[in-house]
């Protein structure tokens, strides 16, 4: 019964855009600090506190917009959004509502195998709001802390058409907005640290149909994995809903971590009147053209323009190219590496593989690790040179992730270095064939295993570090004599 | 003479020239709000002590501001750093900002010395200072009236000789009509000409802080001190600041004033009228030519003023919930139950009243009707200005339709309230410069003429207002207060 709807679903990204000081004043922005230590009278609330717009934030903004194929407006303004919450200090938001900095757009995406273009409708500037800190649950809580630090953190919330079809469709939208940002260079778009959320409207309908069914606002999205579940998880719900007759509400909805499900927050009904009117306090901002070729002539390469380049250049794989340029970082080490190291397939296949799934148990960035290019392509010269096997540099790169110690060192340090000396390797299997008449009258028989038992027990013998080509040639040679 | 009848300019002159030192300015002037404050009740706060040391510290200055020794008050909306700032209302009562507003800092660095913050109707609200959460003001003219509002107690400790001058806001003639009640200077500048930064806000766009004093060559030293773009207030203007003082004794010969018919309606009283006529008779006999014009929206400007005004209101003070300052009942249940307990018993009847209006005229449905339908007149009356501006350099109008009332006469007729304010909103609304200077007595009651400019042009009207005063002595006369 499923596969006669159709999920129907448009994000609205919240990312922090990363200037050092806040949108309306001039309090750090830095992440982590003690509660309450980068908060001014301004972001705080106090009386008589006025705000002034931090133009690096709209130069973010403009240069987002570019990046997302936007239409920068010439004129956008700011709007109060009024509502009470002790996290929002001066109880009403500065946001943009009807005159938004950032006008349509799109992000081209590949859904298995299928290029998918999403509309972007709008993204606006505002103010990021404080955190209220609970012990436990916020329910179950005493007491409510209120941390300001994020008040004021300029924020762009950029919206997209309608146009997602799949929780998988929509996680790699994000995924793919993400590298657009962090190529921009705009945000740090670190979901675990807020400086990228995500909220989802969600409605389905019958396949075929052009009109939209009633849609849903799932909140607290704080991971891909969380969007495509929640996303999944809710698709679900409403069919089941629609399929039993019942008839679906508007609403907002929360997507509940630990039980793996959505509930109800509250319905259209029960909705605020945020009473959105001009800011007084803040004069309309004209972006001249002038201001516009200026962020754009400084625009470093995005993800499609890097991803073209690996695939032009390197011939690599457009998968393989679109994994690397997933990050800016990502794309830097690749580059440096190729600087080191001349192929190209064989660098990616490491950063993809290997280096990757160290890097997301750890759950850090690339730039963030003890692997250096230098360090990595240091490890595939030492394959290249017959001094360890593709196997041992497994190792060797889990000690370098762990120590930050050159392969060269590890090598030696732990005696991991390949046998390749003949006369060592010889007098070994010399030794391992005279023992084992039985196994080489069966070699001689045509057993072909029995040539895999000789070469296992060399490498029980070295311990795993006799190199295995040369242990191979050796064998066959001192077996043909026998 | 007492050091404290002095004007801010006589003050400058003494302690330059040794005659007066800095504390004894003050101490007279102490010894005046002692002697007289316990029946005006103009002062919230004194800040006597760090007044006398700050005194005591300008004396062996060589080299001080232009304001060395002189002391001021400012209304209680204006942010003083360490000094308690509580808008006359309760939610604020033990409000201490840890910042001063640009004003106040500018003072401070031009050598003056504060000498308290001044009572006014709650957060600004009101034409009477009878609204003040703590105690009402009282007219030093006649003490069974009021002195006017908001800035009540900033217009009557000015007419009683307990300060010098002080500053105060003006969102819709809250320095002009207590000029006016009690006959002293009350200049409110162009919108954008000086920093609203660090003056708790009514209505951010209405809001100019300007100044109260005894004659209007104080009121241009003290422009040239106050006035300029600041970058902590975006919609401060970035224009160059002309010396007022400059102004002061040029002819006026050939000035054209014009006379809007619709600030002359049957609600302003005849007396009235006839003061503002003689005035202008003696305008003519200085060398002004006037002509009647006309401001036909003006008679929409209170409507429209009441709806933008309360809308900014309401979402401007949406921030005093207790949460940061103020007051907070922590015995709430919820949150809800918080937020209502610390308004409810923070912000007085009218503030309320307002905020109400606000929210309802600001909301999704009433949008439209209301708070865009007000933007139209709004402009519609701007343009109204542009087009006699064209013609004309000043406009001339009563600047309050009557005198003083009596304390409690107006208290439940809202309507009348309002009123108060139907001569000083339009301009305003308009983002003009107007000051109201004293031009007569009725029944021994002081009235006031305003005098209009254009955007930026304070300069004309100190120059005009200046000649006036030169030609008349109802700026000198004083109020008996019985004072032995």
């Amino acid at each position: 019964m499923y596969s006669k709807y159709e999920t129907v679903i448009g994000l609205e990204v919240h990312v922090e855009l990363k200037t050092k000081t806040k949108i309306f004043c001039a309090c750090s922005t830095e992440f982590g600090a003690e509660p309450n230590t980068q908060v001014c009278p301004i972001c705080a609330g106090f009386p008589g506190m006025l705000p002034v717009l931090n133009k690096q934030a709209v130069d973010y903004a403009i240069k987002a917009g570019l990046a997302l194929n936007s239409t920068i407006a010439d004129y956008c303004k700011f709007d109060r959004k009024n509502y009470f919450y002790p996290d929002l200090p001066k109880a009403y938001q500065i946001s943009q509502y009807d005159y938004p900095i950032c006008l349509g757009g799109h992000l081209d995406v590949e859904v298995d195998g299928r290029k998918r273009r999403i509309g972007i409708t709008r993204a606006h500037l505002e103010e990021d709001a404080g955190k209220l800190i609970h012990q436990g649950s916020i329910t179950t809580s005493p007491f409510s802390l209120v941390d300001l630090n994020r008040a004021g953190v300029p924020l762009l919330e950029i919206v997209s058409e309608p146009d997602i079809r799949s929780a998988e469709e929509a996680r790699i939208y994000l995924e793919k907005l993400r590298s657009v940002l962090l190529f921009a260079g705009v945000s740090d778009c670190k979901m675990q640290e807020g400086s990228l959320r995500c909220d989802a409207n969600i409605s389905m309908r019958l396949l075929g149909a052009t009109e939209f069914g009633t849609r849903v606002e799932i909140k607290n999205l704080n991971s891909f994995r969380a969007l495509e579940r929640a996303i999944d998880y809710e698709a679900k719900r409403q069919v089941d809903a629609l399929e039993n007759g019942e008839k679906l509400v508007q609403e907002t909805r929360t997507w509940d971590e630990e039980k793996q499900m959505t509930k109800s927050m509250r319905t259209k009904e029960e909705a605020e009147d945020y009473r959105y009117f001009p800011d007084p306090d803040l004069p309309p901002v004209r972006v001249a053209a002038e201001w516009i070729e200026k962020v754009k002539s400084a625009m470093p390469e995005l993800p499609e323009e890097a991803n073209q380049r690996l695939v032009n250049t390197y011939g690599l794989s457009e998968y393989d190219a679109s994994v690397l340029t997933l990050t800016p970082e990502h794309l830097r080490f690749f580059d440096k590496c190729i600087n080191l190291y001349s192929e190209p397939k064989v660098v990616a296949n490491w950063i993809m593989g290997d280096l990757n799934r160290l890097l997301n148990n750890a759950n850090i960035e690339i730039n963030e690790s003890k692997v250096s290019p230098e360090s990595l392509t240091d490890l595939l010269l030492l394959i290249d040179q017959g001094v360890i096997s593709g196997k041992m540099a497994k190792d060797v790169l889990e000690e370098m992730f762990d120590t930050g110690h050159n392969p060269e060192a590890i090598v030696k340090e732990k005696g991991m270095a390949q046998i390749s000396d003949e006369e060592t390797l010889l007098a070994l299997i010399d030794e391992i064939v005279v023992n084992n008449s039985k196994v080489v009258e069966d070699y001689k028989e045509g057993k072909k295993k029995a040539l895999g038992f000789f070469v296992g027990q060399v490498m029980k013998t070295t311990k795993g570090q006799a190199n295995p080509a040369i242990v191979n040639k050796l064998l066959l040679d001192r077996l043909g004599r026998e | 003479m007492s050091a404290y009848k002095l004007t801010v300019n006589q003050l400058i002159n003494k302690v330059n020239n040794k005659q007066l030192s800095p504390s004894e300015i003050v101490e007279s002037i102490l010894g005046r709000i002692e002697k007289v404050d316990g029946r005006i009740r103009a002062f919230i706060t004194l800040t006597g002590d760090s007044a006398r040391n700050q005194a005591k510290q300008a004396g062996n200055q060589t080299e001080a501001g232009v304001l060395k020794g002189i002391p001021y008050a400012l209304k209680d909306n204006i942010c003083t750093n360490a000094v308690r700032t509580t808008c006359a209302s309760k939610m604020l009562e033990d409000f201490i900002p840890n910042y001063d507003a640009r004003v106040a800092k500018k003072l401070k660095n031009a050598g003056g010395i504060l000498i308290g913050k001044l009572n006014m109707d709650e957060l600004a609200m009101g034409t009477s200072t009878e609204l003040s959460a703590f105690f009402p003001t009282y007219n030093p003219w006649d003490l069974t009236r009021v002195p006017g509002g908001s800035s009540g107690g900033a217009a009557a400790a000015v007419a009683a000789d307990e300060i010098p001058f002080a500053l105060a806001t003006d969102t819709g003639g809250s320095i002009r009509q207590p000029a006016s009640y009690c006959g002293v200077v009350g200049l409110k500048p162009t919108y954008g000409r000086v920093s609203r930064w660090g003056v708790a806000a009514l209505a951010s766009s209405l809001d100019q802080v300007g100044v109260l004093a005894k004659n209007v060559e104080d009121a241009a030293i003290i422009m040239n001190i106050i006035a300029g773009q600041d970058s902590l207030d975006s919609t401060s203007a970035d224009l160059p600041v002309p010396d007022y003082t400059s102004y002061l004794g040029t002819d006026i010969k050939g000035m054209k004033i014009g006379v809007p018919r619709q600030f002359f309606q049957k609600n302003v009283a005849s007396e009235v009228k006839a003061k503002i006529d003689q005035a202008l008779k003696k305008y003519e006999e200085l060398g002004a030519i006037i002509e009647e014009v006309s401001l036909p929206h003006s008679e929409h400007a209170l409507a429209a003023y009441y709806t933008i005004a309360s809308a900014e209101a309401s979402t401007n003070l949406a921030r005093l919930d207790g949460m940061r300052y103020g007051i907070n009942d922590l015995t709430a249940e919820n949150i809800e139950d918080m937020y209502t307990n610390n308004r409810g018993l923070g912000l007085g009847p009218e503030v309320k009243r307002r905020t109400l209006f606000g929210t309802f005229i600001l909301g999704s449905c009433n949008y439209e009707t209301y708070y865009l339908q007000a933007l139209k007149i709004r402009r519609l009356i701007q343009q109204d200005f542009e087009q006699v501006f064209q013609n004309f350099d000043l406009i001339i109008s009563p600047t309050t339709p009557t005198t003083a009332f009596k304390i409690g006469s107006q208290v439940h007729e809202l309507l009348d309230l309002y009123s108060n304010d139907m001569l000083t909103v339009p301009i305003n609304m308009a983002g003009l410069p107007a000051i109201s200077i004293p031009c007569g007595f009725i029944k021994g009651l002081p009235i006031g003429m305003q005098i209009i400019g254009k955007p930026f042009a304070e300069g004309s009207i100190i120059q005009a207002a200046y000649a006036f005063e030169q030609n008349t002595d109802y700026h000198t006369q004083k109020p008996v207060l019985g004072v032995k």
